[in-house]
C-alpha cells in the first residue's frame, strides 16, 4: 500500500464525514419549507443550530486535502466545474446568512423570504453535490493535458441530474430522521410522515439511479470484477437501506439514523470503488484520466501529510465527539433561539 | 477584459473581504483569553460579563470569516488551476497541517465557547477559549508559511513531473515489487514542471516566515485592541456599561500599545528582509526608480504617477532608505532601484507605494494614540478626555485599513510573480547581474524528451501563467458580480448583527443571580439538555428575534 492509496482512502474518509454530518443539516434545510408555523420552523432551525458550521469544516478539509495530495485533480475538477462550484459557494454562503439573519427581525415577509432562501440554498447545494458525483462516475471530457474540455451544459446531463435528485432525496431522508430524533409532540408526528415520504422518494431515485448506472455507465462497475470483495459494500448498503423502514416502523429512530448514515457512507465508498484508481475519469478518451498516480503530489509530501494526519486525526475525532455529546438531546426553544 | 485581470480582481475582492475577519478574531481571541483568565483568577462577575459579551461579537465575526474562507480555498482551483498544479506539492503539507490542526480545533471549541458556558466547568471553558485562540494562531502560522514560501521559496526545487507508464490497454505498468513504473512527463514535447518539497523544515522556516508571521500577529493584536477600545470608548462616552467598558478599555490599551510598538519593530525587520530577498518589491514600496550612486533617500510623502516613473509632491529624507536598510550612519550605499530589473519583471509602483505609506502612517498614528492614552491613564484623566475617546471610537477603521493595506503591499509588491524566483548571488551574497546590467533570477534547465535539456525557464511562476485555461472571461465576470452582491449582503448582515449586540451591551450578573441561574439551568439540564443559542444569538432578552 503506497501513500497515494492511503490518501485516496483518507479523502474518502473526509468525504464520508462531510456527507454524513452536513447531510443531515442540509436535509433539514431541504424539508424545511414543509414545516409550517414560526415556532416549528425555529425548532427545525435550532436543531442544527450549533452543529452546521462545524460540519462544513469537513468540506473545507476535504478540499484542502485534495489540493494537497492530488493538485492536478484539484485544479482540473475545480476549474472544470467552474460555474457549478460558483453556484455551490453561493448556495453555501446564502444558506449561512439565512440561518443567521432570519430570526433577527419579526415580520412574515422578512422571515418567509429568508426561510425560502435557506431551503432553496440547501436544495441547490445538495443537488450540485449530486451532479458533481454523477459527473465523476460518468466521466468528464479531458484533453491530453488532463484539462477539462467540455462546457457547463454538458455537466448538466440527465444521468448526473438523476444522481443529483437522488442526493436530494437521500439527504431529505437523513435530515427528517435527524429532525425526528430532535423534536417531540405534534411536530414529531408530522416529521414521522415526512420520514416515510422521504424514504419513498429516496427508494425510487435509488432504484432508478442503480439501473441507469448498471446499464449506461459500464465503467462504474468494472472494478467489481477485479475486487470481488467490493460486493460486500453493495450488500451492506442494501441492508442499511432495508433497515431504515424497519427501524422507523419499530419506533427506533436512532437505529434508522445510524442506518441512513451507513447508507450515505456506503454510497461514498461505492463512488470511490467506481472511480479507483481515477480521481477524474475522462470520458471519452479514458487514457487522459487523472488517477492517484499521475495527479499526485510527490511521495515525500504525501508522507509528511500522512504523518500530520496521523498526529491530528485522533484529536479531531475527540473534539467532534465532545461537541456532539455536549449538544445531545431534544431541541427546545428558549427565548434566545434563532 | 481578459481572464487574468478578472481573476485577479475576483481574488482581490474575495481575499480583502475575508481578511477583515481573521485579524479581528485572532486579536479578539487573545483578549478573550485574558478576560476569562482574569475572571478565573478574581471570580469577579464584571470580568465574566466581559467574556460573555466579547464572545458574542467574536462569534459573529468568526461565522462570516468561515463563510468567506471557504471561497478562498475553492478559488485556488477554480480560477488559478495552473498555479495550483505548480504549488500543490509544496502547499500540500502546510494546508494539510492547517486543516487538521487549526480548523477543527477552532470550530470545535468555538461551539463550547458560544453555546457551552453553563454546560461545562469554568476550567474547561477557559481551556476552550485558549484552544479557539490557539486554533486561529495555528491557522495563521500555516497559511503564512505557505504565502512566505511564495515570496522567498526555500526547502523546495522545481522539477519535471513523473507520469505512470501505460501498457497497451492504457493501464499503469507495475514493477516486480508492485510499484507503479513512472517516466518523465512531457506534453507535446514540453516538460510538465512543478515545485516539489525537498526539506519540510526548510519550507517552514523559509527566509521570510518569521518576519512576516510576527508582523501579521502584531497587526492582529492592534486589530483586537482597537476593536475593544472603539466599543468601550463608545460606551464610556455614552455613560453605559461603565464597569465592563473601563476595565476592558485598559487591557485593550495595553494590547494596542504593545501591538503597535512591536509592529514598528517587526515592520523594520520585514523591510530589511524584503530589501535582501525581493529588492524590486522594496523599490516599488519606495518609488525608487534609479539605483544611482551614493545613499538613497526615503519618501516620507509622495504621490506616484499611474504610468511612468515619477513621484509627485515628494518629501524626502536624504539617505533615509540606505540608513534603514543597511543600518549605516552616515548612509553611503545605494539601495537597488527598479532599473536593476528587466521591465517585464518590475512590479507596479502606484498601489504598493500608496498602500505601504498609508500603512506606515497609520502604524505611527497607532503608536502615538496608544502613548497618549497611556499618558492620560497614568494621569488618571483618560475617561474625561472626550476628544481622545472619540478618536478611539473611529480608529477601528484605521486598524482594519492598516491590516488590509499591509497585505496589499505584500501581494501587489510581489508582482509580476505569484511564486517569486530567487535572485542569483555570488559567493559574497551580492546579486549577480547579467550582460545587460539586470539582476539575474535563478533559472532551471528544461528537460527535453529523450534526455538532455532544451532551453531554460525562470525558477518561479508569473501570476499571468497561473490562471485556469478552461475558464472563460464571461464566467469570471459572472462570479465577480455574484460575489459582489453576496458579500455586500454579508457585510451588512455583519454590521447589523454587530450593532444589535453593541446597542444591547454586556450584562453584569452578580454572584447570587448567577448561582440561581446556574441552578435553574442545571435543573433544566437534568431533565433535558437543550441547546437554543445561535452562533450569533446570545442571551439577549430584548433581542427582537425570539418572540414570534
Amino acid at each position: 500500500m503506497d501513500f497515494n492509496f492511503v490518501w485516496f482512502l483518507l479523502l474518502a474518509v473526509l468525504l464520508i464525514g462531510y456527507a454524513v454530518l452536513d447531510g443531515f443539516d442540509l436535509g433539514v434545510g431541504i424539508v424545511y419549507l414543509a414545516v409550517k408555523g414560526d415556532t416549528e420552523r425555529r425548532l427545525a432551525l435550532n436543531s442544527i443550530g450549533p452543529l452546521w458550521d462545524g460540519n462544513e469544516v469537513w468540506l473545507v478539509t476535504f478540499g484542502g486535502a485534495l489540493f494537497a495530495a492530488f493538485p492536478e485533480a484539484y485544479a482540473t475538477i475545480f476549474s472544470g466545474f467552474y460555474l457549478p462550484f460558483m453556484f455551490l459557494l453561493f448556495a453555501l454562503i446564502f444558506r449561512a446568512v439565512s440561518i443567521e439573519f432570519r430570526s433577527k427581525r419579526p415580520g412574515r415577509l422578512w422571515r418567509g423570504a429568508w426561510d425560502t432562501g435557506f431551503s432553496l440554498a440547501s436544495i441547490v447545494a445538495t443537488l450540485l453535490f449530486g451532479v458533481a458525483v454523477g459527473n465523476s462516475v460518468r466521466g468528464i471530457p479531458l484533453d491530453e493535458n488532463g484539462r477539462f474540455a467540455g462546457t457547463f451544459f454538458e455537466l448538466l446531463n440527465p444521468y448526473s441530474l438523476c444522481v443529483g435528485l437522488m442526493a436530494v432525496a437521500l439527504f431529505a431522508m437523513h435530515g427528517t430522521i435527524y429532525l425526528y430524533l430532535k423534536t417531540e409532540g405534534d411536530l414529531q408526528k408530522r416529521v414521522h410522515r415526512w420520514m416515510w415520504r422521504a424514504f419513498g422518494a429516496f427508494l425510487i431515485m435509488y432504484i432508478l439511479t442503480t439501473i441507469w448506472t448498471l446499464t449506461e455507465v459500464p465503467r462504474a462497475t468494472a472494478n467489481f470484477r477485479d475486487y470481488p470483495w467490493a460486493w460486500i459494500i453493495v450488500v451492506l448498503n442494501v441492508l442499511a437501506i432495508a433497515n431504515i423502514p424497519r427501524a422507523i416502523h419499530k419506533g427506533k429512530p436512532g437505529y434508522a439514523f445510524v442506518s441512513s448514515a451507513c447508507t450515505i457512507a456506503a454510497f461514498v465508498f461505492l463512488l470511490c470503488i467506481a472511480l479507483y484508481p481515477n480521481l477524474a475519469t475522462s470520458n471519452p478518451s479514458p487514457e487522459n484520466s487523472l488517477n492517484i498516480y499521475n495527479a499526485a503530489s510527490s511521495d515525500k509530501t504525501l508522507g509528511i501529510m500522512a504523518l500530520i494526519a496521523l498526529i491530528g486525526v485522533p484529536f479531531v475525532l475527540t473534539y467532534t465527539g465532545i461537541i456532539y455529546w455536549t449538544f445531545r438531546g431534544k431541541v427546545q426553544l428558549g427565548e434566545h433561539s434563532y | 477584459m481578459d481572464v487574468v485581470l478578472l481573476s485577479r480582481l475576483q481574488f482581490a475582492l474575495t481575499i480583502m473581504f475575508h481578511y477583515l475577519f481573521p485579524p479581528l478574531t485572532i486579536g479578539l481571541g487573545l483578549l478573550i483569553v485574558i478576560f476569562e483568565y482574569l475572571h478565573l483568577r478574581t471570580k469577579d462577575p464584571v470580568w465574566r460579563a466581559a467574556t460573555v459579551y466579547w464572545v458574542k461579537l467574536f462569534a459573529v465575526s468568526f461565522a462570516v470569516g468561515v463563510a468567506s474562507g471557504i471561497v478562498m480555498e475553492f478559488q485556488f482551483g477554480t480560477n488559478w488551476a495552473n498555479y495550483s498544479r505548480f504549488v500543490g506539492d509544496v502547499f500540500g503539507s502546510a494546508l494539510a497541517a492547517e486543516g487538521i490542526f487549526a480548523f477543527f480545533l477552532e470550530s470545535g471549541f468555538l461551539a463550547v465557547l458560544v453555546f457551552g458556558r453553563d454546560k461545562v466547568s469554568k476550567g474547561f471553558y477557559f481551556f476552550s477559549a485558549c484552544m479557539v485562540f490557539l486554533g486561529s494562531v495555528f491557522s495563521s502560522v500555516w497559511i503564512i508559511i505557505a504565502n512566505s514560501w511564495q515570496q522567498t521559496p526555500a526547502g523546495s526545487h522545481i522539477v519535471q513531473m513523473m507520469t505512470p507508464v501505460l501498457d497497451a490497454d492504457k493501464n499503469p505498468v507495475l514493477d516486480a515489487a508492485g510499484k507503479v513504473v513512472t517516466e518523465p512527463w512531457f506534453i507535446d514535447g514540453e516538460p510538465v514542471m512543478r515545485a516539489e518539497i525537498v526539506d519540510f523544515w526548510g519550507l517552514v522556516f523559509n527566509p521570510s516566515t518569521i518576519n512576516r508571521l510576527t508582523h501579521t500577529w502584531t497587526g492582529c493584536l492592534v486589530m483586537g485592541g482597537f476593536f475593544v477600545l472603539s466599543i468601550c470608548a463608545y460606551y464610556i462616552l455614552k455613560g453605559r456599561h461603565l464597569d465592563v467598558a473601563k476595565r476592558c478599555f485598559k487591557v485593550a490599551l495595553v494590547a494596542s500599545l504593545v501591538g503597535s510598538l512591536l509592529a514598528a519593530v517587526t515592520g523594520d525587520s520585514n523591510a530589511r528582509m524584503v530589501a535582501k530577498y525581493q529588492p524590486a518589491k522594496l523599490a516599488a514600496f519606495e518609488g525608487h526608480f534609479e539605483t544611482g550612486e551614493g545613499p538613497t533617500a526615503i519618501h516620507v510623502f509622495g504621490i506616484p504617477a499611474f504610468r511612468g516613473e515619477h513621484i509627485y509632491l515628494p518629501i524626502e529624507i536624504p539617505g533615509g532608505l540606505s540608513a534603514l536598510v543597511y543600518r549605516e550612519i552616515p548612509p553611503k550605499t545605494p539601495v537597488i532601484g527598479l532599473d536593476a530589473f528587466r521591465p517585464e519583471d518590475r512590479p507596479p509602483v502606484f498601489i504598493p507605494f500608496v498602500a505601504f505609506h498609508l500603512m506606515v502612517g497609520l502604524g505611527c498614528l497607532f503608536i502615538l494614540l496608544s502613548l497618549v492614552g497611556v499618558f492620560f491613564w497614568w494621569r488618571g484623566t483618560i475617561f474625561e478626555k472626550r476628544w481622545l475617546l472619540w478618536t478611539f471610537v473611529f480608529m477601528i477603521l484605521g486598524a482594519f485599513a492598516a491590516n488590509e493595506l499591509g497585505w496589499i503591499t505584500a501581494e501587489v509588491g510581489r508582482q509580476p510573480w505569484v511564486v517569486h524566483p530567487e535572485i542569483v548571488r555570488d559567493e559574497a551574497g551580492n546579486p549577480v547581474y547579467d550582460d545587460e546590467g539586470y539582476i539575474r533570477y535563478a533559472t532551471i534547465d528544461k528537460p527535453a524528451p529523450g534526455g538532455g535539456t532544451r532551453g531554460t525557464m525562470i525558477a518561479g511562476l508569473r501570476t499571468a501563467d497561473g490562471v485556469s485555461q478552461s475558464v472563460v472571461a464571461g464566467q469570471v465576470l459572472g462570479s465577480i458580480i455574484m460575489f459582489g452582491l453576496i458579500y455586500t449582503l454579508l457585510f451588512f448582515v455583519w454590521i447589523f448583527v454587530l450593532n444589535t449586540k453593541i446597542q444591547h451591551g454586556p450584562e453584569v450578573v452578580t454572584a447570587e443571580e448567577h448561582d440561581t441561574s446556574v441552578g435553574n439551568l442545571l435543573d433544566a439540564a437534568s431533565s433535558r439538555v437543550d441547546h437554543h443559542d445561535t452562533m450569533t444569538g446570545g442571551k439577549d432578552p430584548d433581542e427582537p428575534s425570539p418572540k414570534p
